[in-house]
């Protein structure tokens, strides 16, 4: 496998409590990565600080390597903005930009960097929606507020906001747990479709979603990965007893 | 209906707050219908556009003293939007710092001074180095008054804007400036336009902060350095004559004053009526 992320001894802060503990693992390029593991494992930090927004919290900081392409993003001469930039986000919670219509919100990322040109935003609009499967829902309505779609629609726009700036990788935090079980198939469906042109990180509280749309799996907990390894064979023969404890349900 | 303790508790407590609504109403209410009675009567378009009269002369206007009103609270906001709005955006973006809790602690003191203060400190910094009174220094003097409340109003709508929308917008890898600049900001705007809009209603109807920075004058402004009428001031100068007259026109200036706070308070919300539903 050919590795997009690899991230050797990660640690992470919040103020002096330490949430992440000496992770390494690589994530494959164009393929879907889940982590998994009971509340409050870092899985979320650890996905935070694959694009650096774990520091945009006040007193959070955090130490080790994280490579994009061989390339260290906490090297002193990166500028976290172009890491952004390449590396997306989908949050838990849908967030569109409330006084936004649904075609600004899909550009806001572009109109922000300066592409003015009614022509080229309107192409791309049209583009990325139909890529994030919303296009047929909404293309009479582009503009209306983004916040007046449903719950889903408002989880698909995000993602096409962030399909839009052309990241390299996406990292999909708990995407579905605010969702019904057409919208969630909906996104899992998405996200099988985007992995040929991208490399993707999910982070899910949701088994049978790891199982179904992940190539591979890390089992995180209490702030260390406990077992990383390809989908099927950390859900049919874990290595390690808390891991099948954790998918069987016996705790977590 | 069967009657105990917590039905009749519950409509005792309803009637009493439906009562102090009636009590907090009553003033508001009869200042509104005492200006409107008094004052109607002397309003036709010679009292909007003309300058004031000698006493005994019949006619004249406040035409002077709107206008006054008008470049005064112009200079005001000049000096107290931008500085009020940044002030406001540091606090709330950037303010989590002993130096951010003062400046917020002197906002919220400054808030309570009474405006007499910032005429001194308008007379003290801006007439007595000038060597005169001038609409310049009214604006200053006002615009003291402006800030607190504008940095206040604004640090708290962007306090409510969810954390969430900045995060979307730093995790699309737009810089943080620009984060606050077109996606927070714009955000709170409701938030912020009401607050810009109750400080300029307040400052509008000021007089202690005026009386010894602008001053006042009998006829058209002529020029920011020199003394120019204000609308309250002028109500205050007629009200202590023992004219009739001038007694009918302070009424009407006053009922002037109201209409133009009114009018601005009804055009701020149109304009900032939210695009979309929330």
């Amino acid at each position: 496998m050919e590795n997009k992320i690899t991230v050797e001894n990660l640690n992470a802060w919040f103020g002096s409590k330490q949430v992440l503990h000496e992770i390494s693992l690589g994530i494959e390029k164009n393929g879907i990565t889940a982590i998994i593991g009971p509340s409050g494992c870092g899985k979320s930090t650890f996905i935070r600080c694959l694009n650096r927004m774990h520091e945009v919290v006040p007193k959070a900081k955090a130490s080790g390597k994280v490579l994009v392409d061989d390339k260290d993003i906490y090297d002193s001469d990166i500028d976290p903005v172009d890491i952004r930039r390449r590396i997306g986000m989908v949050f838990q919670k849908p967030n569109p930009f409330p006084t936004m219509s649904i075609q600004d919100n899909v550009v806001a990322g572009l109109k922000l960097s300066g592409i003015k040109d009614k022509k080229t935003l309107d192409n791309i609009t049209e583009e990325i929606l139909k890529k994030s499967a919303l296009w047929d829902e909404v293309k009479n309505d582009l503009n209306k507020s983004g916040v007046s779609l449903s719950g889903g629609q408002q989880q698909r726009l995000c993602i096409a906001r962030a399909l839009a700036v052309e990241p390299e990788v996406i990292l999909f935090d708990e995407p579905c747990s605010a969702l019904d079980p057409i919208s969630t198939s909906k996104i899992e469906d998405l996200m099988l479709e985007l992995k040929e042109k991208y490399t993707i990180v999910i982070v899910t509280h949701n088994m049978q979603q790891a199982a179904r749309v992940s190539d591979y799996t890390a089992f995180f907990l209490y702030g260390k990965l406990i077992e990383f390894g390809e989908t099927n064979q950390i859900f049919k023969k874990p290595k390690e007893k808390s891991t099948e404890d954790y998918i069987i349900g016996r705790f977590g | 209906m069967k009657w105990n303790k917590r039905k009749l508790i519950d409509k005792i407590m309803y009637f009493l707050t439906a009562a102090c609504v009636v009590i907090a109403i009553i003033p508001l209410l009869s200042i509104l219908y005492t200006v409107t009675i008094s004052g109607i009567s002397a309003i036709n378009l010679d009292f909007l556009i003309q300058l004031p009269k000698p006493v005994g002369e019949a006619g004249g206007g406040l035409g002077n003293a709107i206008q006054g009103t008008f470049i005064v609270v112009g200079i005001a906001c000049l000096i107290g939007l931008p500085v009020g709005i940044f002030a406001g955006v540091y606090l709330s973006e950037y303010g989590e710092n002993r130096f951010g809790h003062f400046v917020s602690f002197v906002a919220d003191v400054l808030t309570g001074t009474p405006s007499i203060v910032a005429g001194i400190f308008g007379y003290t910094f801006i007439v007595l180095s000038f060597g005169s009174f001038s609409a310049i220094a009214g604006g200053v003097a006002l615009s003291v008054l402006m800030i607190p409340i504008v940095t206040r109003t604004t640090e708290e709508s962007l306090k409510f804007v969810p954390g969430s929308i900045k995060e979307a917008s730093l995790a699309l890898g737009i810089p943080k400036w620009k984060t606050t600049l077109y996606i927070v900001l714009s955000t709170a705007r409701s938030g912020i336009l009401t607050g810009v809009l109750l400080s300029i209603a307040r400052i509008s109807g000021e007089t202690a902060p005026l009386l010894f920075t602008s001053f006042g004058n009998m006829f058209w402004a002529n020029g920011l350095d020199q003394p120019i009428s204000t609308m309250p001031v002028q109500i205050y100068t007629y009200a202590i004559t023992p004219f009739p007259d001038w007694h009918a026109k302070a009424w009407a200036g006053a009922l002037v004053l109201i209409i133009l706070i009114l009018i601005l308070n009804i055009g701020v919300r149109f304009v900032t009526k939210r695009k979309y539903g929330m």
